[in-house]
């Protein structure tokens, strides 16, 4: 167990960033939980909103993906 | 097996892994190592997966549109679907004007689709994994639209950062975070795709470590199988998120009033 204070910070860090990632998880599960609702509920208007339920997932993992990235960072660049 | 294993933790680094999960993103070059005076004037791995990505889509294409036959051969309804799917994409999303730009956005969908597919081969290297590259097809699209919208409407174009719903106190702010949120498209755009590739291939590995236990428990197969099923989803849904977002860039600039 060597090692000094900075690279202590930074799996600390990085692992804080991860919880990030666990986070943009939740926001994935609402965005297909919402739109599987949507669906059961109107099923004639679903098929034309995969799109825009495939968006909705992109912009809400990119936000786990940059606190990955965060992560990363902090393992392998700093 | 089991020595070996704890050798394995124990005689390396704090941390670190024989198989580092992150090795498999290093760019060598094709033919020797580096520093050989052969490694010079060699192209890069990266250089030869593109090229084998380009080769699939032309492949693709040119085999699959080679019979033209009523009743299309496998190659020949695949290509076909693919072309459908993406024309009725930009269709959908950017209207009867966006059309013109249909080759462009199959151009870069079908480049990212293979990228990501061949890289899913055992001991294939994934080009849209890097940020370098994912950053130049971002940035061709941050580029391209912006330029088209000026050229379309001229400074009418602005007028996508000037809300007119919005009540006029509050359009000053929200023109700056419109104009902060257009600035960091390509940023997004780019590490979207390159960070979920990261991600997924790395996880691979991580899972693929596991293979030193496979005999004491079996699940392990299991796990990797469903990991690698997962990403070939992924694969295939990245490559449609980075086209689509493509399409909505383009909608924007071609019709900047919301």
């Amino acid at each position: 167990m060597e090692g000094d204070i900075a690279q202590f910070g930074q799996f600390i860090g990085a692992g804080l960033a991860a919880i990030g990632s666990g986070l943009a998880a939740i926001g994935v599960g609402s965005v297909a939980a919402n739109y599987l609702g949507g669906a059961l509920r109107n099923p004639s208007a679903a098929a034309s909103q995969t799109a825009t339920l495939f968006i909705g997932l992109a912009f809400a993992e990119a936000l786990g993906i940059f606190s990955f990235l965060v992560a990363l960072l902090l393992m392998f660049a700093v | 097996m089991a020595t070996e294993a704890v050798a394995l933790v124990e005689g390396e680094e704090p941390g670190g892994l024989v198989f580092h999960p992150f090795d498999q993103f290093e760019i060598k070059p094709l033919f020797g190592e580096i520093g050989d005076p052969v490694s010079w004037y060699t192209i890069s791995n990266a250089t030869f997966w593109m090229a084998m990505a380009a080769l699939c889509v032309i492949g693709l294409l040119v085999i699959g549109t080679r019979g033209r036959a009523v009743i299309p051969s496998r190659v020949q309804s695949a290509a076909e679907l693919v072309y459908g799917f993406v024309y009725k994409m930009v269709e959908d999303v950017t209207g009867k004007e966006g059309l013109k730009y249909f080759p462009w956005i199959m151009t870069l969908f079908l480049f990212i689709l293979f990228s990501n597919y061949l890289g899913l081969l055992p001991l294939a290297f994934t080009p849209t994994s890097h940020i370098a590259v994912t950053a130049v097809l971002a940035l061709g699209v941050f580029i391209t639209v912006t330029v088209i919208g000026f050229v379309k409407n001229g400074m009418a174009f602005l007028g996508l950062f000037w809300m007119k719903e919005a009540p006029l106190f509050l359009r000053p702010v929200i023109a700056i975070i419109e104009v902060i949120s257009y600035f960091v498209r390509p940023v997004s755009h780019s590490i979207r795709l390159a960070g979920n590739l990261v991600a997924g291939h790395a996880m691979i590995k991580v899972f693929a470590g596991f293979a030193a236990i496979a005999a004491l428990s079996p699940l392990s197969v299991v796990a990797i199988t469903a990991i690698y099923g997962l990403e070939v989803l992924v694969a295939g849904i990245q490559a449609y998120v980075f086209t689509i977002l493509t399409c909505i860039y383009l909608k924007d600039a071609l019709h900047p009033s919301h």
